[in-house]
């Protein structure tokens, strides 16, 4: 899989004529991770809706992002292929955990038994062999966050957009998945941007960290 | 045992009252049906149970094709009405257009059916607006053409007309349902995964929708398939649909049409529980196909595509609502309007001075009607929902079937049985009688608007009132009301626009004697002068759009009156 660097020029992000980002310039090399850091409000959850292409229109956002040499400025979400965890699983609860990973699964996969075998492969690395057929309502927090990042990964994503997605966690579950995470971001070689506000997971990221001031 | 968990005396009651009030009627109705139906009714020599009625509805001339006929209208409406709908959703979600939608459908809504019914002829007919504004320039007559579209006799106009009720309230009750679930984060996490919006709709939200709106798609389904009012007035004469067949006989002088008129309302019955079986069984095909669709994990720009062809057949349609009322409007203060002139020759108050001599009754009669039946249905509906939160007893969910019971029952069916019953107590005919039938959809209608925000009402408000020194009496009069009068209003004002378009319980409780906008408007719909019919369902619309512009208006007023001071 070609792998290719996330960079964003001179975003700016304001609302109501009052600056949350100014000029930030940043390049992500495959497999880095860029952790923003701030306390709330402070424009690092619009960063990540900017660079995801769900930017509220109320925001005037300014700048440029692109991976690789493909820019996406004015792409659909769609079809950015950045996958994105955030602080809810959401699990879509009128599907299996198996029917949540198929639906992230590109088509070019084909065949019942070819598909089948993917998301099994999937879960089974990821310590969740034979919960297919499980009703993600059953799942423990712990059991759904590795589903939720097991479903970004199959969809193939060219970067990762985490949205605090370790915050709901309880602590010692919370180590574990953040390994799991930047681990998988690591060996396919996904530039990623974090965003948190708490200290621990910056050191884990173990990237740059970029803390923005309050709005 | 804390004062919470015991509701005043008089509360406990209320359930069991409402339920009598509008649940009686229905089953007495549905009782008085039946019997006739199997040949037992004394009073007109009918002792023994026999089949002689389904024989004789059987051998009516045109029999087999006005069953057709109710089956296409019915279904063709409920089906035509969910795919728009789905796909209006589908479409606009993500689109600024999509947030305003609610203000858009809210006079789609209030407009009582037969009104709008009669604005859509007045559109369609051959010698209609549409074909007045492109003739003889377009289409190269110089006279109203000779070919039918009002009474074709597959239905089609009723079909679209009903659609035009119906796309809204799906849409309400689908933006309702949405409200459940966290449908903004679980679109967001799919188009993520590389899903375009209306695909993400319609794979991860409608599955967790459909089964939130199983009984209000239920009730369009049973209404579309018994309408009265909108097929008499653009349905086929003859055969017309089984209810309009009913209605025929029972207004027929000879008495004995009385026993197969009983026999096809207890057929339309049938047809209604089996259709809504179907839709059951429907419902859950649907579900295993998206889920399996889902799994494929295909991503199909034309999706957005074809939601976009649903979502402008939906514009379509309010435009189609719109310029129904506008044409009822224009016609009631037309001098001349000569075909294919697009525009009246001039505009004059005189039609409706004219009329106002005999539209006075009538409109007093609705207006005394609508009011009375909202006030009693919303005490009512008020004491319901106070006990069930005072007493934290409420089983919301196994009586909302019970609610939905008046909705889903073909009026006919019931309203038949009720006015023989009626005419043995000698009560038909009086205002007591019809004001009866009118609670009967007044309250469910009345207590479905009002349940969801009287349950998220913030009881710390209450509580914190309570520990003031305030009474409970007093803290509901003074505290809870006021700050749910918006939602009250509102409900107050869909129940009295659901006793003004009531046609077919007015009719048969009132025995033809008591005349409201709603009646009088579908009688003259079959041959007046359309300056005359224009003057009246221009009125009967103009109620219930008045009484939702003062509920949206008040709270407004009042908010803003509060800042000045």
């Amino acid at each position: 899989m070609a792998v290719s660097a996330l960079s964003l020029r001179s975003v700016g992000i304001a609302i109501g004529g009052r600056h949350l980002i100014r000029d930030l310039c940043a390049e992500i090399a495959p497999g880095e991770c860029l952790t923003v850091m701030g306390p709330s409000g402070c424009g690092k959850s619009s960063l990540l809706a900017f660079v995801s292409g769900t930017l509220d229109p109320a925001f005037a956002a300014q700048g440029s992002v692109a991976l690789g040499d493909r820019v996406l400025d004015g792409a659909p979400p769609e079809h950015r292929r950045l996958g994105i965890l955030f602080q809810d699983d959401l699990l879509f609860p009128h599907l299996s955990v198996g029917g949540n990973l198929a639906f992230a699964l590109p088509a070019a996969v084909r065949g019942r038994d070819a598909r089948r075998g993917r998301i099994d492969a999937a879960l089974r690395e990821a310590g969740l062999e034979g919960y297919a057929a499980r009703d993600p309502a059953t799942l423990s927090g712990g059991q759904r966050a590795r589903v939720a990042l097991l479903r970004t990964l199959l969809a193939e994503p060219r970067a990762l957009l985490l949205d605090e997605p370790f915050s709901k966690l309880d602590t010692a579950l919370r180590e574990d998945f953040r390994r799991l995470v930047f681990a998988h971001a690591r060996t396919r070689g996904l530039p990623t941007i974090l965003v948190t506000h708490d200290e621990a997971d910056a050191r884990a990221a173990g990237g740059t960290v970029l803390r923005l001031a309050p709005g | 045992m804390s004062a919470r968990t015991q509701p005043h005396k008089l509360l406990r009651l209320a359930p069991g009252l409402t339920l009598v009030v509008f649940l009686g009627p229905i089953v007495a109705g549905l009782a008085g049906t039946v019997l006739p139906a199997f040949g037992f009714l004394p009073a007109l020599g009918g002792d023994g149970l026999s089949l002689h009625p389904w024989r004789r509805l059987c051998e009516t001339p045109g029999f087999a094709a006005a069953l057709t006929l109710t089956l296409t209208t019915g279904w063709g409406a409920t089906l035509l009405s969910m795919l728009v709908a789905t796909g209006m959703a589908a479409a606009l979600h993500h689109r600024p257009a999509g947030r305003r939608l609610g203000a858009w459908i809210a006079p789609a809504l209030a407009m009582p059916h037969s009104a709008l019914a009669i604005g859509m002829a007045f559109l369609i007919l051959p010698s209609g607006w549409v074909l007045r504004a492109l003739s003889p320039w377009l289409t190269g007559w110089s006279r109203p053409p000779d070919f039918s579209t009002v009474g074709h006799e597959s239905g089609w106009p009723i079909v679209l007309a009903l659609a035009l009720k119906e796309v809204p309230y799906l849409m309400l009750m689908m933006l309702g349902a949405l409200n459940q679930i966290p449908a903004a984060a679980q679109l967001r996490a799919a188009r993520a995964l590389g899903y375009g919006p209306a695909q993400a709709w319609l794979a991860v939200v409608l599955p967790q929708v459909l089964a939130q709106i199983r009984l209000p798609a239920m009730a369009v389904l049973a209404f579309s398939l018994s309408v009265v009012d909108v097929a008499m007035i653009l349905g086929p004469g003859n055969p017309p649909t089984l209810a309009v067949m009913v209605v025929r006989w029972l207004g027929d002088p000879n008495p004995r049409w009385l026993f197969p008129a009983a026999a096809a309302s207890v057929l339309l019955l049938a047809l209604v529980v089996a259709s809504l079986a179907a839709w059951r069984a429907a419902e859950a095909a649907l579900q295993a196909a998206l889920a399996r669709w889902a799994m494929r994990g295909a991503r199909r720009p034309a999706i957005g595509r074809a939601a976009d062809i649903a979502a402008g057949a939906g514009i379509a349609l309010l435009a189609l609502t719109a310029a129904s009322m506008l044409s009822l409007a224009l016609w009631s203060v037309a001098t001349r309007w000569r075909w294919p002139d697009a525009w009246p020759e001039g505009f004059t108050g005189a039609n409706w001075m004219r009329q106002a001599g005999s539209l006075a009754g009538p409109a007093a009669t609705t207006l005394a009607l609508g009011l009375a039946a909202t006030l009693i249905a919303l005490t009512l509906v008020l004491a319901c929902l106070e006990r069930e939160a005072q007493a934290r007893a409420g089983q919301p969910s196994r009586s909302l079937a019970l609610l939905y019971l008046p909705l889903l029952v073909p009026q006919v069916a019931f309203l038949f049985g009720l006015q023989i019953l009626l005419v043995r107590a000698g009560l038909d005919g009086s205002f007591g009688a019809v004001l009866w039938t009118h609670l009967v959809f007044a309250i469910p209608y009345l207590f479905l608007s009002l349940a969801d925000p009287w349950r998220s009402y913030d009881d710390r408000y209450s509580r914190s009132a309570l520990a003031l020194g305030a009474s409970r009496w007093r803290v509901f009069w003074r505290i809870k009301l006021p700050i749910l009068l918006p939602p009250v209003l509102i409900a107050a004002a869909v129940a009295f626009a659901v006793s003004a378009g009531l046609y077919l319980p007015t009719l048969l409780a009132g025995a033809g004697r008591v005349a409201t906008l709603t009646t009088e408007a579908v009688t003259l719909s079959s041959g007046a002068d359309r300056r005359v019919i224009g003057t009246w369902a221009m009125l009967q619309a103009a109620f219930p759009l008045a009484a939702y512009g003062a509920a949206v208006a008040w709270p407004a007023m009042v908010r803003r009156l509060r800042r000045w001071r």
